[in-house]
């Protein structure tokens, strides 16, 4: 764990003459030094202790564990304190810490994963991913997200259909055309800004938008979707592709102008295929980004029992907005633990489809990766 | 473009040629075209405010029944943004240490052969659908936590914090589960600026004598001081607009209470949880109601994410 642990020089009698002198704050080869297993020694201490306590104390499992957490944390720097002086100390303390929120920052992601696969594992059959709601949801059970899954591609597929070709060329506009000019300063600002905009102000801004076009007070519609999630996706497509593209070395432009290649066929040519490995992550993340979007699509896409194909005629439904609507149906007396299952079941489903895709962009970047010096 | 300065229309053969470069129409086009692209997303933004300020600025007069029956926009929004600021507060105060741990774990503590795969779990945090963390912090981590709570009910109830009624789904569980959305972004910032550290000033603590977290001490974090100032800026900006999580877990469902209390039955809310509880059963003037504190919500998030990219590009003109 300490640089030091590893060291051959271990200490011997001879030094123990140094290891009296009155040096406390001094880090010196010869002063002492913990046994190479300290670190799981005092984990089998602190669990020993803590277990025994909590048992005393009749306390649960999680009390048990913080219990030998913080004994294991006190125990060890007291320990390395009085062998190693306080700097050790410090510095085991504070590896220890930094360890220990490497754990509470895993707990939950395995907690989260855990449990979608187990609770919803059971509720995926092929009936469950081939039905959709028409009739079922006053019929108690039965039914199924395939209307849920069909709406989701629909509307994250109108959002790339609108974000993919306007990020695209708004980073060729940045790096190939604009350079440094002032109109090229304000679309990366303005791009900076997109990127905080709240996932709600974007479905707010898709209800304005579409009240003003269609007149009607509540308009439900497809497309209203695709251009809340287009807003979101717009800025991280433009951020992945700049990037990409100025990674893109210049010696590699200037050739092809030698070869008397005009500008566009340079940029379609050269520029875009040396780059493209990362294009297609990063777009590939913004999509998988915007496929679990709830919040834009529950204000202007609503909900609907059957497939909708048509973007711009009445409500499509989307599988992040299945989930929180069915977790209504969770309280229900009769029917409660059927809508418990179809709400795990679909956020299965979506974890799945967005994992993919973020397995399948970094496939992709992997194996396209321009081949690097280092 | 070097249009021909000789006016002379009998003679354009005469024109020097290789001073004029031939214009081709795919070259016209695509940079057309890419030009079109940049406006659109200025077009797009433009149309973000002034569609928000159409359709918000009517709630202007808003009271009783329209502002949820708070007596004017004003309070209804405040009362809002006060639960919106608290909740992000409260979640950026969990996330702050617990990403700088993780980016340390990242980029200084872990062999690299281990700082990968720790690198992409966290990505994986980040993929985790807003809906999906909500869901789980209602049914999992929630019954987690009460007892803690009613623990700290019975033994700290006279700090204000720890005040009231306990519920599971209060607000602190809401910034749990908010920080940790926050986590992997804020986590990824960390680690690209503490891995920006000059190898040569870390070797020179080192090589002085320093212990390794001393070394991180004198080397990392000055180096990267105004990096995480920004990075926990842009968390904030992030955790201030999360909706779905906010939404589900959250007992509240009106304007809420203007309290302190972390833990109680009586929470306040936020603008993006009460527009997507309210959304559904609203009409007319409500949604003008809701429109507004939208913009509001888009404008406090404006303002720390620019503040936040700000400090950014200050911390790296200064080298």
């Amino acid at each position: 764990m300490t640089r030091n642990t590893g060291a051959p020089e271990a200490p011997d009698s001879t030094d123990a003459a140094y290891t009296e002198l009155p040096m406390p704050d001094t880090l010196s080869i010869h002063s002492g030094q913990l046994p190479r297993q300290a670190t799981l020694m005092t984990v089998v201490f602190a669990a020993a202790i803590g277990a025994v306590g909590g048992l005393i104390l009749g306390a649960g499992p999680t009390v048990i564990v913080l219990l030998a957490w913080a004994i294991f944390l006190v125990a060890l720097t007291t320990w390395s304190t009085i062998v190693e002086g306080r700097r050790k100390g410090t510095d085991r303390l504070v590896n220890a810490m930094v360890w220990s929120t490497f754990v509470i920052a895993m707990l939950p992601l395995l907690s989260l994963l855990w449990t979608v696969i187990t609770k919803g594992g059971p509720v995926l059959t092929p009936d469950f991913l081939s039905r959709d709601m028409t009739g079922f949801a006053a019929l108690g059970q039965g039914g199924g997200i395939y209307h849920a899954i069909m709406g989701t591609i629909m509307v994250t597929g109108i959002a790339a259909i609108i974000a993919i070709p306007v990020g695209v060329f708004t980073a060729i506009y940045l790096v190939e055309y604009g350079a440094a000019s002032r109109l090229a300063k304000m679309i990366t600002f303005l791009v900076d800004v997109m990127t905080g905009i709240p996932s709600i102000v974007s479905g707010l801004f898709a209800i304005s938008l579409f009240i003003v076009i269609t007149g009607d007070p509540l308009p439900r519609l497809g497309i209203g979707g695709g251009v809340a999630l287009a807003l979101l996706m717009i800025p991280t497509v433009v951020r992945s592709v700049e990037e990409m593209l100025k990674l893109v070395p210049d010696d590699l432009r200037e050739a092809s102008y030698a070869l008397g290649v005009p500008k566009w066929r340079t940029i379609v040519k050269v520029v875009l295929p040396t780059a493209v490995a990362g294009i297609v992550t990063g777009i590939t993340l913004a999509i998988a980004r915007v496929a679990g979007e709830t919040a834009p699509l529950l204000l202007i896409v609503g909900t609907f029992p059957s497939a909708n194909w048509n973007p711009f005629d009445g409500a499509v439904q989307t599988l992040p907005v299945y989930i929180y609507t069915s977790l209504n149906g969770t309280t229900d007396p009769k029917y409660g633990d059927i809508w418990t299952d179809r709400v795990w079941g679909a956020a299965l489903v979506l974890i799945i489809i967005v994992m993919a895709l973020n397995l399948i962009a970094r496939i992709i970047g992997n194996i396209f990766a321009p081949k690097t010096g280092r | 473009m070097s249009t021909m300065v000789d006016p002379g229309p009998e003679a354009p053969e005469t024109a020097p040629q290789q001073a004029k470069p031939p214009t081709r129409l795919g070259d016209v086009l695509f940079s057309k075209i890419s030009l079109v692209s940049g406006l659109i997303v200025i077009l797009f933004l433009a149309g973000v405010g002034t569609f928000l300020l159409i359709q918000g600025l009517p709630a202007l007069g808003a009271s009783g029944e329209t502002a949820y029956g708070e007596p004017s926009i004003w309070k209804f929004v405040g009362m809002l943004l006060y639960g919106t600021i608290y909740a992000s507060v409260i979640a950026i105060v969990i996330v702050t240490p617990l990403a700088i741990g993780l980016a340390l774990v990242i980029s200084h503590y872990a062999p690299r052969s281990l700082a990968k795969p720790v690198g992409y779990l966290v990505d994986l945090l980040a993929a985790v659908p807003s809906v999906v963390f909500g869901l789980w912090g209602l049914e999992v981590l929630a019954p987690q936590l009460l007892p803690a709570y009613k623990w700290l009910s019975e033994h700290a109830s006279w700090i204000p914090l720890f005040d009231g009624s306990v519920n599971s789904r209060s607000l602190l569980t809401a910034s749990i589960v908010l920080a940790l959305m926050a986590l992997p972004i804020v986590t990824a910032l960390l680690r690209e600026i503490f891995a920006q550290t000059p190898r040569a000033h870390e070797e020179a603590a080192l090589a002085l004598g320093a212990t390794r977290w001393e070394m991180i001490r004198l080397a990392v974090f000055p180096y990267a001081r105004s990096g995480m100032v920004a990075a926990i800026l842009l968390g904030l900006g992030r955790a201030l607009g999360e909706t779905m999580a906010v939404a589900m877990v959250l007992s509240a469902t009106g304007t809420g209470y203007l309290t302190l209390s972390m833990i109680s039955a009586e929470n306040p809310n936020t603008i993006a949880a009460f527009i997507a509880n309210n959304y559904a059963n609203a009409s007319g003037a409500k949604i003008n109601s809701m429109i507004f504190a939208g913009l509001a919500l888009f404008l406090l998030t404006f303002v720390v994410n620019f503040a936040g990219r700000w400090i950014a590009t200050r911390g790296q003109n200064k080298g």
